[in-house]
């Protein structure tokens, strides 16, 4: 029985820069990196030294809590610099790439009749576990730790998203393989959520409970349907994974190939041709994003949509969970009078001479300015107009201020993701950073009570 | 565009110095900052703190205006009526004259220069000496207190009552955002527990009143609610209109309850204000008058009690007179000290016209409530979100009694996050 998911609260951010639906095959990178950052707390362990020659889907390093879990290479080729942060912090492991790709296989299974042990084996030493993460605290799910349902969003509503149904067009088989699998870790439920529209890959899916949503974004975010479908409880584990890890998850249980190709949508007002590339995790941007073009000098390139991603440059890599890269111009200009002169080309929750909320279809080029300095929480009532969660965002987001485990733990941080919050940061009128504060407080939730 | 990067080449010499801050109070009301997002969303709404406070003044400027004008028209309807002459009041006859205007000008404008010079005075000192940003709460507030004194406030006390109410009312606490109870209303109630004569009476509301008193061309006037508590509302001359449009004495700014009513509409449909307080508020006043209007007619209090012309008074016309529109649509809405949660916004607001009123009728000494149960309830704010906050709380704890805890197999434990792990 499916149950379907309507939601109201949210606002739809309508950027200029949306991918068309072509895709071109990205020039192959000469030096792949894997950027530790994605990865928020793991304690790496290196496997091989600078300048040993890897495969593709060789293990590089190792989660030194859970020792099983495994990260490798998207490529073969030498790992020519790991660079180091302060107090020699591994930040990006660098492979330079070989002519003529050869893969680590392993021994196929079948989703249908493989056991559960058999399946969390393969994937941990493949290198797809990572692949899921796990609420509460947003990390890389726990492999010891059995969750009671699997939430997959299917339903992309962020700025200038990836169109999941173009992207993943034909790659029904893999899904369902990795769908069918990834239901035996499991004794509750596969949830999958689509558009209510219908015309999903996901569609006629096997294995899992379908959800039809609607709605503006947050409606696609995996954390608002886990809180309108089966909230997580104290003491409660749930995964997520995106559907675009799935098709690597699926492809490694029917063939036992750990195949990091994925399709990307390249977007933003600063990208001169805005389209879908195929490429490979850790290529360097620039194969593809210069390809495109771009119209000015002064940019931002990010690894993944506007309102989550992490900041790179174009000659950063393609981080490892990301399905886009958006460019947009910086805003590191003074404006005259910018606070109360009467604004048309910005967006805004309020009608105070600000003009966004006439033409709600309008589409917006932002650049990368706060407008506005930082301030102490003054306005309320503004984040629950687009927070649809049962839970009082400001609220929250104070008690993780104070460090307030008790209130942390009752006002319900183990059911939310930083991303959760980024909708609220966006439109906070004090320029609060909400995605830092929650991030922080699950960091520490987690260290007092794990 | 030079003055643009003079400002810019200023503010990076400026920079980690003391006087930072205060600069750069000036540098960003000419120019909105520079700052890009670092953290988080990449983007981010035009709206911010000036701009929402720039609102609130925008909706507090025809109350202003209309209130420089009433101050000029009760001064000469004074002096008419000393003279025996009992003017009717008509807008565009005697009401909107030169004579109003410059009259009202004289008596109200040092009121608004004292009160924004001396609080931002304190804003900008403790910005400098605590090393933060100059933060834009006082902008509304310092527009507030000019508005909510009766127009011959002796400008030092209005100085005393500012530095006192930006201090003790908002500073020690953190500053905006920080505070308890609305600066604004504390300056209001410094004044009215500091000097008792000239908050009330029937001289305090007309310029040079209190300095012709005893002479041979003294002059009075008195509020309409001044006249219901000593029941003498058959010597009053105004008519329901003139209470609606405003032609009455009172505090600068609270006469006119249609431009009250056309600033909460604008504040309200530009999202700044809060229309839960709002109507609640109406609401809790309506209620409160209306039960005393069914005493009064059920004969439980008689005409002879000092209470019968204030409880008799019909319950809407509580909307019309004294501070109580204003106070609702100005004051209550305050996000920092009113109620934080949509649910909790319903009962602060609702109690705040219900006190009112009820402070209005049973209050002796000062025909006035609103400033008292408005700040009654910025101290019950935090008492009602807690209830409400608790609804939600408890039920996630019920829904956690079905939890589905699945065994771990205890295996690799993840141990304590480390702070240098990536």
């Amino acid at each position: 029985m499916s149950k379907d998911i309507r939601i109201k609260k949210g606002l739809n951010i309508n950027l200029i820069g949306e991918a068309e639906k072509t895709t071109s095959k990205a020039v192959l990178s000469n030096v792949y990196a894997i950027n530790l950052q994605d990865f928020h707390g793991i304690t790496p362990k290196l496997l091989v030294k600078q300048g040993a020659e890897v495969k593709a889907g060789e293990p590089l390093f190792y989660n030194k809590n859970v020792e099983d879990m495994l990260f490798v290479s998207p490529v073969s080729g030498e790992l020519v610099e790991v660079v180091r942060g302060a107090r020699r912090r591994i930040l990006t492991l660098k492979i330079l790439a070989d002519k003529s790709q050869e893969f680590v296989s392993h021994a196929p299974l079948s989703p249908e009749n493989a056991g559960a042990e058999e399946i969390k084996a393969l994937l941990l030493k493949s290198g797809c576990w990572p692949f899921i993460k796990q609420r509460p605290y947003d990390i890389i799910a726990n492999p010891a730790v059995t969750p009671k349902a699997i939430f997959i969003s299917a339903y992309a509503t962020g700025p200038m998203a990836a169109d999941l149904d173009y992207t993943l067009k034909g790659k029904e088989k893999e899904l369902q393989a990795a769908i069918t699998g990834l239901g035996k870790l499991t004794p509750g439920k596969v949830h999958v959520s689509i558009g209510k529209d219908g015309g999903s890959v996901f569609s006629n899916i096997k294995d899992a409970e379908i959800h039809k949503v609607s709605g503006p974004h947050p409606a696609g975010l995996v954390g608002t349907q886990i809180n309108k479908i089966d909230p997580i409880n104290k003491g409660e584990v749930v995964w997520t994974v995106s559907p675009q890890d799935l098709v690597i998850i699926g492809e490694l249980l029917l063939s036992g190939k750990f195949n990091p190709e994925r399709i990307v949508a390249l977007v933003g007002s600063s990208v001169k041709a805005p389209k879908y590339y195929s490429t490979i995790i850790g290529s360097e941007i620039s194969t593809f994003l210069y390809a495109s073009g771009v119209n000015t000098e002064n940019f931002r390139v990010i690894n993944g949509d506007v309102l989550t991603g992490s900041k790179t440059k174009p000659d950063g890599y393609l981080g490892f969970y990301n399905n886009m890269v958006t460019a947009i111009p910086e805003g590191d200009d003074y404006e005259f009078f910018g606070w109360n002169k009467p604004v048309f080309n910005k967006v805004s929750p309020t009608r105070a001479l600000t003009f966004s909320w006439l033409q709600p279809k309008k589409k917006y080029d932002l650049d990368t300015n706060t407008n506005g300095e930082h301030r102490a929480f003054v306005v309320t009532g503004l984040y629950e107009e687009v927070f649809p969660m049962d839970i009082y965002p400001l609220q929250l987001l104070k008690a993780c201020m104070v460090k307030d485990l008790d209130e942390m733990e009752q006002l319900g941080l183990y059911e939310v993701a930083p991303e959760d919050f980024s909708l609220t940061e966006f439109i906070c009128i004090s320029k609060q950073p909400h995605q830092q504060i929650i991030r922080e407080g699950l960091d520490l939730l987690y260290k007092e009570i794990g | 565009m030079s003055l643009k990067n003079n400002l810019h080449n200023l503010k990076e010499k400026y920079k980690g110095k003391k006087m930072a801050p205060a600069f750069n109070a000036i540098h960003t009301f000419l120019y909105a900052p520079n700052e890009t997002t670092h953290s988080g969303s990449h983007v981010r709404v035009v709206d911010d703190l000036k701009r929402t406070m720039n609102t609130v003044i925008m909706a507090l400027v025809p109350v202003l205006i209309f209130g420089i004008f009433n101050a000029g028209y009760q001064h000469y309807a004074a002096v008419d009526a000393a003279n025996g002459v009992i003017r009717q009041a008509s807008l565009f006859g005697n009401f909107l004259t030169w004579d109003n205007f410059i009259m009202g000008a004289w008596t109200v404008l040092p009121l608004v220069i004292v009160s924004y010079v001396v609080g931002l005075a304190v804003e900008f000192l403790f910005a400098v000496i605590k090393g933060h940003e100059v933060e834009e709460g006082y902008l509304v507030t310092g527009m507030l207190v000019p508005l909510i004194v009766p127009v011959d406030t002796p400008l030092w006390m209005l100085a005393v009552a500012v530095v006192f109410g930006v201090v003790i009312g908002k500073e020690v606490f953190g500053g905006t955002g920080m505070n308890i109870l609305n600066p604004a209303l504390t300056i209001r109630a410094f004044l009215f527990f500091a000097y008792p004569t000239w908050m009330s009476g029937d001289k305090v509301w007309v310029h040079q009143a209190v300095e012709r008193a005893g002479g041979p061309d003294a002059i009075s006037g008195e509020t309409v609610l001044g006249f219901l508590a000593q029941g003498k509302s058959t010597e009053m001359s105004y008519s329901v209109a003139d209470m609606f449009f405003g032609f009455i004495p009172g505090s600068v700014g609270e006469t006119s309850t249609i431009l009250i009513l056309l600033g909460g509409l604008f504040l309200i449909y530009s999202k700044i204000a809060s229309w839960r307080i709002m109507v609640s508020a109406v609401v809790g006043a309506l209620v409160m008058g209306l039960i005393f209007n069914v005493v009064v007619d059920a004969g439980v209090i008689t005409e002879t009690s000092k209470f019968y012309e204030l409880m008799n008074f019909t319950f809407w016309q509580h909307l019309l007179v004294g501070g109580l529109a204003f106070g609702i649509v100005y004051m209550a809405t305050d996000p920092v000290t009113g109620a934080q949660t949509n649910k909790g916004k319903w009962y602060y607001g609702f109690f705040i016209g219900f006190i009112s009123v009820l402070i209005r009728v049973f209050n002796p000494a000062y025909p006035e409530g609103v400033f008292l149960a408005i700040l009654l309830m910025n101290v019950f704010a935090p008492t009602i979100d807690h209830y409400v906050i608790r609804g939600n709380v408890n039920k996630r704890l019920k829904r956690a009694k079905n939890a589905t805890i699945l065994p771990s197999d205890g295996q690799g434990k993840s141990e304590e996050l480390k702070a240098e792990t990536v």
